[in-house]
């Protein structure tokens, strides 16, 4: 009798711990899982750290004028990044007046106007746009679209609007104008396709609600679909902000390389990105301690407008 | 019969894509009077109810033939706006889809869109009372109308029909989403719309067909020899009593007396 027992006990152990091992699978699985999670955040923080520690002493030695003054002299240990600073905010800036309307021009066709069978495949290639490097943008934008067509725009724009300060000439064709309009062509996909995403998710019952009223497509676009879509919009072209604060090749390639700031879109510029990527070779000592720390304030910046993208997107969901 | 029908359907045909939805229909709808569509899932009530203000031209593949004659004129004829038409046919959906804005706005947006030059504030009011939602909502005209509980949604989505002044409502179900409460205040209200207002009205519940409606149409699927198409057609269309105590059809006294559906 014992003996038996002993094996029925022994059976449902074993059963017990091959259950065991199933059960094992949870904790483990919640470990790695935590594990890749915490190295994001370890890998981030780590260059958060590495980074600000080696800009430090650019940031002693300059001060403020880091940030607010124009000159950028290594051979004179002189360290001022603000046309960096300013060239990388116009030139996005100049970005998404083109690229807003553009893709939520698409979006909205695609979604509310195409005939279905349209639909699919153009969506699908607007998609396979983001997918092109960077840098065969830059040398498309250099060799095709600026003698073609960025120089003879600017060129017009500087004869007939030139009185007006950021339309003054002589244009040139790398120029701010010219690395915005690239700029605008790169980030037109990912706000495109953001944007469709959230305009597909407007409840139909809306739409139908406003048709039934009496509404036009685009009335009806108007009142059911842009309020619902407005704060998802907003991220959507934050996104591409974001992208196009931090685009390198392109801009490098485009902005023309020179270290100004001036009222004229149609002028040659510089970009943050663009001087770590054209000066790093080169540096040494002070000057690399001071690209680093363009790339600190790049990186500040970029965090500055994603957290302001949040918070606009949370007030206008709780609104 | 000796007001003119506010509406006459003739030999009406709907399809989908190819399949046909619905087959054959006719019948007059006099004004001021409120219709229950009656019938088992699937057998095109809501597509019936959709001819009126032209909703099945917003589904692509829909195919409709026939004539729809409203006042007179054929709604389906080839000089014919929709957008008009759905400016006098309202419409009142299954599920409350108020727009996430303010309650007022809610109202106003069909007027506006309409070009509405009187007195804004009148005419919420007007609407709203006419809803019987003004009580509850006069002193929060300003609040977001996803605040409202579900009875008053739907509430709204009527007040917010009758602002643009149709002379039509059509309702597809518009109290299934409802509890017994808000059911039967949309039941009362609809007595008072249909002084003014002729009342179109798809319904799965037979008691509140019987309860509401003065003529009933009982829709009833048919379905072909290889048993791969099925399509609504209208079986029997009568005053409402008559439907309900002494049907002509068997299919619809099977259904009212619950026997299938």
């Amino acid at each position: 009798m014992g003996e038996r027992r002993d094996l029925v006990l022994r059976g449902g152990l074993q059963r017990l711990m091959k259950r065991g091992a199933g059960r094992l699978a949870d904790p483990v699985f919640a470990v790695v899982t935590g594990i890749a999670g915490l190295a994001v955040l370890i890998i981030l923080a780590y260059m958060v750290v590495v980074t600000t520690y080696t800009a430090v002493p650019v940031f002693r030695s300059q001060g403020w004028s880091f940030i607010f003054s124009t000159d950028w002299s290594p051979s004179e240990g002189k360290f001022g990044a603000f046309a960096f600073i300013y060239g990388t905010i116009i030139t996005s800036l100049i970005a998404l007046l083109i690229a807003v309307p553009l893709s939520l021009g698409v979006a909205l066709f695609l979604t509310e106007i195409a005939p279905r069978w349209i639909r699919g495949p153009v969506a699908y290639l607007v998609d396979l746009l983001a997918a092109v490097p960077s840098v065969v943008y830059g040398l498309w934008g250099v060799f095709v679209l600026l003698p073609g067509f960025l120089q003879p725009i600017a060129t017009w724009l500087s004869v007939k609007l030139g009185w007006i300060p950021i339309f003054a000439g002589p244009a040139t064709g790398l120029s701010f104008f010219g690395a915005g309009v690239v700029l605008a062509i790169m980030i037109i996909p990912i706000i495109t396709s953001l944007c469709r995403e959230i305009l597909k998710a407007v409840p139909v019952g809306e739409k139908n609600a406003a048709f039934a009223l009496g509404a036009t497509r685009w009335e009806m676009i108007r009142g059911a679909v842009l309020p619902r879509a407005k704060a998802g919009i907003i991220g959507a072209v934050m996104l591409g902000l974001g992208r196009a604060l931090g685009e390198t090749i392109a801009v490098a390639l485009l902005v023309g390389s020179r270290a100004q700031v001036t009222a004229s879109i149609l002028q040659p510029g510089y970009s943050m990105a663009a001087v770590i990527a054209n000066q790093f070779q080169e540096a040494t000592g002070d000057h690399v301690s001071a690209l680093v720390g363009v790339g600190v304030v790049l990186f500040g910046i970029t965090i500055i407008v994603n957290v302001a993208a949040r918070v606009l997107v949370w007030r206008m969901v709780e609104s | 019969m000796s007001q003119e029908p506010a509406f006459s359907v003739r030999d009406l045909h709907v399809s989908y894509g190819g399949q046909p939805a619905l087959k054959d229909v006719g019948m007059d709808i006099e004004p001021c009077k409120i219709i229950a569509v009656i019938g088992p899932s699937g057998c095109g009530k809501s597509t019936l109810l959709r001819c009126f203000n032209r909703m099945n031209d917003l589904i692509p593949g829909a195919k409709i033939t026939g004539e729809v004659l409203y006042n007179g004129q054929d709604i389906y004829a080839k000089d014919v706006d929709p957008v008009t038409i759905r400016r006098s046919v309202g419409m009142v959906f299954q599920r409350p889809n108020p727009f996430p804005k303010s309650i007022r706005d809610n109202v106003a947006y069909g007027a506006r869109i309409n070009g509405y030059k009187g007195n804004m504030d009148e005419l919420v009011e007007r609407s709203l009372r006419g809803a019987a939602l003004w009580d509850e909502v006069k002193d929060n005209l300003n609040k977001s109308a996803l605040s409202l509980s579900g009875g008053q949604q739907q509430r709204l989505c009527i007040a917010r029909a009758i602002a643009v002044e149709p002379d039509t409502i059509l309702m597809d179900e518009p109290a299934s989403a409802l509890d017994p409460v808000a059911t039967s205040k949309i039941e009362d209200l609809m007595q008072e719309l249909k002084e003014k207002y002729t009342i179109i009205i798809v319904t799965h519940n037979m008691q509140q067909a019987a309860r509401v409606s003065d003529k009933a149409a009982f829709l009833y699927t048919e379905v072909n020899e290889t048993g791969k198409a099925r399509w609504g057609i209208l079986v029997e269309y009568d005053d409402t009593d008559r439907i309900f105590t002494n049907p002509r059809d068997k299919r619809t006294e099977d259904y009212i007396s619950g026997r299938f559906g």
